[in-house]
C-alpha cells in the first residue's frame, strides 16, 4: 500500500472496511497453484486414513468389543506400562536435561547427540540393542539373571523399559529446552540465599520448568502408548504380560479386522486427547 | 554440595526479632529525603542519620571486622584487579562506567565468579573459597530476581528455609520483614502482582532475612522509573543506613552513588582510580569521567604560583597557590559567555572558544565549547538567545580565578 491510501483510510471506518476485504482477496489470490495444490493434498493425505477408521468403524458393535476381557486387558496393560514409563523418563531424564543444559563437561555435544539415537532409531533396531544388553545373554541381563535371578525379556517390566527406551529422549529434549530458556540467574539468586545447587534445582528450577516437562512428559507417554517395534522385539507378544494395544491391534487385524479398528479408535481418541491436552503449548507458539 | 552455611547457627537458633533493630527510623526519614534532592551534594545528614554505633572511620585492613578483599578476575581480555575496604556499617558504592568491572566484582563479592587472584575476607574469616551458599552474604540483583513461583512472604522466607529454620519460624521472621519494609499487606503477592518499588523492597528484605554480614546490591534503582526512584532510594538509605554490616553497591549513577554511599570507589577499565567521600570525590576528580559525572570541567597541569599551564597549551590562574603536577576543576556554572571579546576584562582566564553543541539541562542549557580549552558552560535560556548561541557560534568564555579550584595531582 502506498501513502496514497492514507486519505483515504482517514475518511471514516466506512472507507476502511471494504479496502480491508480487498487485502484478504489478494491474499488469497497471492497463493501460487504449485503450493496450494501439493499442501491440500497433503492434508487430504493426512486426514483421509483417520476419516477412513471413522467411516469404517462397528459403531454398533463398540460396546461389546471395547468390553472385552481381551481388550480391557490391553489396554490396561498399555496405560500402566506407558505410565510407569513416563515416571522412569522423569525420575532419570530430568536429572539428565539438566546435567546438559546447566554443566560443562567434554563431550557434551556427543551426549546429547547419542540422547537423541533412539528419536532416529528404528524402534525394531532399538528392540534388538536392548535384547542384547538385557536379554538373558545379554551383556548386562547375563549377571542379573546370575547374581538376583532377574530376567527382563519378555516380561511386563521389559515393556516399560522398552517403552522408556523409546520414550525418555523426547522428554529430555523437551525438559532441556525448556531448561535453556529458564533463565539460570533465579539459580544464582537462590545460592546467595543459602540454597545447595540442589536446594537450587528442587525449589526454584523444578517449579520453574514444570510446565516444560509436563508438556515432555505428555509427549513421552503419547510415544510409549504407541511403542510397537523395541516392545514385540524385546518383550514378545503374551496376551495379559506384555501385548499392548497397538500390539493387539496388530494380532487383531490378522483375525478380527472390526476389533483392530475398534481398538484402533480407542487409541486415536487417547491421541486426540493428547493433543487437546497440549493445545496451549504447540499449537499457539506457531 | 551441601556444605552447611556457617551462619545455620545463627539462624536456627532463637532468631531476635528483626523489629528490634527498627526503633528510631521515623526520625531518620526526614534527613534521607533533603538529601534526595538534584544536587549530589555532601552530606552532614547523612552522618545524623544513621543509628549505627560509632561514625564510620575508613576501614583499617588490618582491622579484623568488616570487608577486606582483593579481587582479581582474569577474562582473557578484560582483568578485574580492585582492593575494597569497608567497616561495619559502613555503605560503599563501586561507581563506574558500563564495562567497567563493577558487576563482576559484585559477583566476585558473592561467590557467583571465582576469584582468579587475591584474597576475600570478611569479619576476619576468609571466604574466596567458600561457595555462594555458605557465604554470609545477601545480595539485591539489578533485576530483583524474585522467584516468581513464590509469594512475596516465601520468597523472604526462601532463605531462612535454607539455613535449617522451621517453616512457621521463617514464615514469621518473614512476615516481620515485610512489615519493617513497609509490604505487610502484600505478603500474599506474587513477584509479577507487585511494583517495582515493591519488588526492589520485598528483594531487600529477602537478602536481609539472612543476615548477612555483607550486602551486595547490584544497580539497586536502574530497574525504576523516574519517580519511583526518588521514593525508594530514600528508603533504600533509611533502610542501608540501620544495617549493622558491610554494605556494598554497584552503581553506574553518580546520584544513587552519592545519596546512598557513606565512601565511593570509582572503577574503570577494572580498576580503582579513585576513592573518597562523596563530598570529596565530587570537588576534587581525578579522572575525566567522575569530572563528567559531577558535572565539573576538569584540566590536568603544571602550576606555578597561581597560574597552572594546562597539559594542551593554555593557562589557568587560580586562588591556590601550588607548585607542580595540579588538577584545575571549575563546574559549568562558574563560565560567563561572551559574543565579543570582552573590552574591560583582563586577559586573564579568558579563551576563545566554538560552540559544538547545545542540550537542555532543566531551566538552564549547556553549551559545549570546542576550541582554546574545550569546556561545558551553562547559562540561562535567556542569555543563550541574547548571545544568539548556535552550533558552530564562536564565543570568548572566561572564568573568575575565585571559581576555579586547584587540587595536587
Amino acid at each position: 500500500m502506498t501513502s496514497l491510501d492514507k486519505p483515504g483510510a482517514a475518511t471514516g471506518p466506512r472507507a476502511g472496511r471494504p479496502r480491508r476485504r480487498r487485502v484478504g482477496t489478494a491474499n488469497r489470490r497471492g497463493v501460487p497453484l504449485p503450493l496450494l495444490l501439493p499442501g491440500v493434498l497433503a492434508l487430504a493425505f493426512l486426514l483421509l486414513p483417520l476419516f477412513a477408521l471413522l467411516v469404517r468403524a462397528p459403531w454398533r458393535g463398540l460396546p461389546d468389543q471395547l468390553t472385552s476381557a481381551e481388550v480391557w486387558q490391553a489396554l490396561q496393560l498399555s496405560l500402566v506400562s506407558a505410565t510407569a514409563a513416563t515416571a522412569v523418563s522423569l525420575v532419570l531424564g530430568v536429572p539428565l536435561a539438566w546435567l546438559l543444559a546447566r554443566t560443562e563437561f567434554p563431550g557434551r555435544g556427543l551426549v546429547r547427540a547419542l540422547v537423541t539415537l533412539p528419536l532416529v532409531l528404528p524402534p525394531v533396531v532399538g528392540g534388538v540393542a536392548l535384547l542384547l544388553a538385557l536379554g538373558r545373554n545379554g551383556v548386562i541381563g547375563r549377571w542379573l539373571d546370575a547374581w538376583f535371578g532377574i530376567t527382563l525379556p519378555f516380561t511386563t517390566t521389559g515393556v516399560v523399559i522398552a517403552e522408556a527406551f523409546v520414550a525418555m529422549p523426547f522428554l529430555v529434549i523437551s525438559v532441556e529446552g525448556t531448561l535453556r530458556a529458564a533463565d539460570p540467574r533465579y539459580e544464582e539468586a537462590a545460592t546467595t540465599l543459602g540454597a545447595s545447587r540442589f536446594t537450587a534445582f528442587r525449589r526454584v528450577t523444578l517449579p520453574l520448568i514444570a510446565p516444560g516437562i509436563a508438556a515432555g512428559a505428555v509427549l513421552a507417554w503419547a510415544r510409549a502408548l504407541g511403542e510397537f517395534g523395541a516392545t514385540i522385539t524385546f518383550a514378545g507378544n503374551f496376551p495379559g504380560r506384555t501385548q499392548t494395544m497397538p500390539l493387539a491391534v496388530y494380532l487383531a487385524l490378522q483375525n478380527d479386522p472390526e476389533a483392530a479398528i475398534s481398538l484402533s479408535l480407542v487409541l486415536l481418541t487417547v491421541s486426540i486427547a493428547v493433543l487437546a491436552g497440549l493445545r496451549d503449548r504447540w499449537m499457539t507458539t506457531s | 554440595m551441601t556444605t552447611p552455611r556457617p551462619e545455620s547457627t545463627d539462624g536456627t537458633g532463637p532468631c531476635r526479632s528483626p523489629a528490634a533493630t527498627t526503633d528510631g527510623t521515623e526520625p531518620s526519614r526526614a534527613p534521607a529525603a533533603t538529601t534526595d534532592a538534584t544536587h549530589p551534594a555532601p552530606r552532614p545528614a547523612a552522618t545524623t542519620a544513621r543509628t549505627g554505633p560509632a561514625p564510620r572511620p575508613t576501614a583499617d585492613p588490618h582491622q579484623p571486622s568488616g570487608l577486606d578483599a582483593h579481587l582479581v578476575v582474569d577474562r582473557g581480555a578484560f582483568r578485574l584487579d580492585v582492593t575494597v575496604h569497608a567497616a561495619p556499617g559502613e555503605v560503599l558504592a563501586l561507581l563506574g562506567p558500563n564495562g567497567a568491572g563493577k558487576t563482576t566484582a559484585l559477583r566476585a563479592l558473592a561467590g557467583l565468579t571465582p576469584l582468579t587472584d587475591g584474597h576475600l575476607r570478611l569479619d576476619g574469616t576468609p571466604l574466596a573459597h567458600t561457595p555462594p551458599e555458605s557465604r554470609p552474604v545477601g545480595v539485591v540483583f539489578q533485576d530483583y530476581l524474585l522467584f516468581p513461583h513464590l509469594s512475596a512472604l516465601d520468597n523472604v522466607a526462601f532463605g531462612p528455609r535454607c539455613q535449617g529454620v522451621r517453616k512457621a519460624e521463617a514464615r514469621a521472621q518473614a512476615a516481620t520483614w515485610l512489615d519493617r519494609m513497609g509490604l505487610a499487606a502484600h505478603a500474599g503477592a506474587k513477584p509479577r502482582d507487585l511494583s517495582g518499588g515493591q519488588a526492589q523492597r520485598v528483594a531487600l528484605a529477602r537478602a536481609l532475612a539472612t543476615r548477612p554480614r555483607l550486602l551486595l546490591l547490584d544497580e539497586p534503582l536502574a530497574a525504576l522509573d523516574a519517580r519511583t526512584r526518588l521514593e525508594v532510594r530514600a528508603q533504600l538509605r533509611r533502610h542501608l543506613a540501620e544495617f549493622e554490616a558491610v554494605s556494598v553497591l554497584v552503581t553506574h549513577d553518580p546520584l544513587d552513588a552519592m545519596v546512598l554511599a557513606d565512601r565511593l570507589v570509582v572503577v574503570e577499565h577494572g580498576r580503582v582510580v579513585q576513592q573518597g567521600t562523596p563530598a570529596d570525590i565530587a570537588r576534587r576528580p581525578r579522572t575525566d569521567y567522575i569530572a563528567r559525572l559531577v558535572g565539573l570541567n576538569l584540566y590536568r597541569g603544571q602550576a606555578a604560583g597561581h597560574t597552572v599551564r594546562l597539559d594542551t597549551g593554555p593557562s589557568v590562574t587560580t586562588t591556590e597557590e601550588l607548585s607542580g603536577p595540579v588538577f584545575v576543576a571549575f563546574p559549568p556554572s562558574a563560565v560567563t559567555l561572551f559574543r565579543d571579546r570582552p573590552s574591560g576584562a583582563s586577559a586573564r582566564n579568558l579563551w576563545r572558544c566554538e560552540v559544538a553543541g547545545l542540550e537542555t539541562h532543566g531551566d538552564q542549557i549547556r553549551a559545549d565549547l570546542t576550541g582554546e580549552l574545550p569546556l561545558a558552560a551553562d547559562l540561562t535560556t535567556a542569555a543563550a538567545a541574547e548571545l544568539g548561541l548556535h552550533p558552530g557560534a564562536p564565543v570568548w568564555a572566561t572564568v573568575k580565578a575565585t571559581q576555579t579550584h586547584a587540587y595536587p595531582d
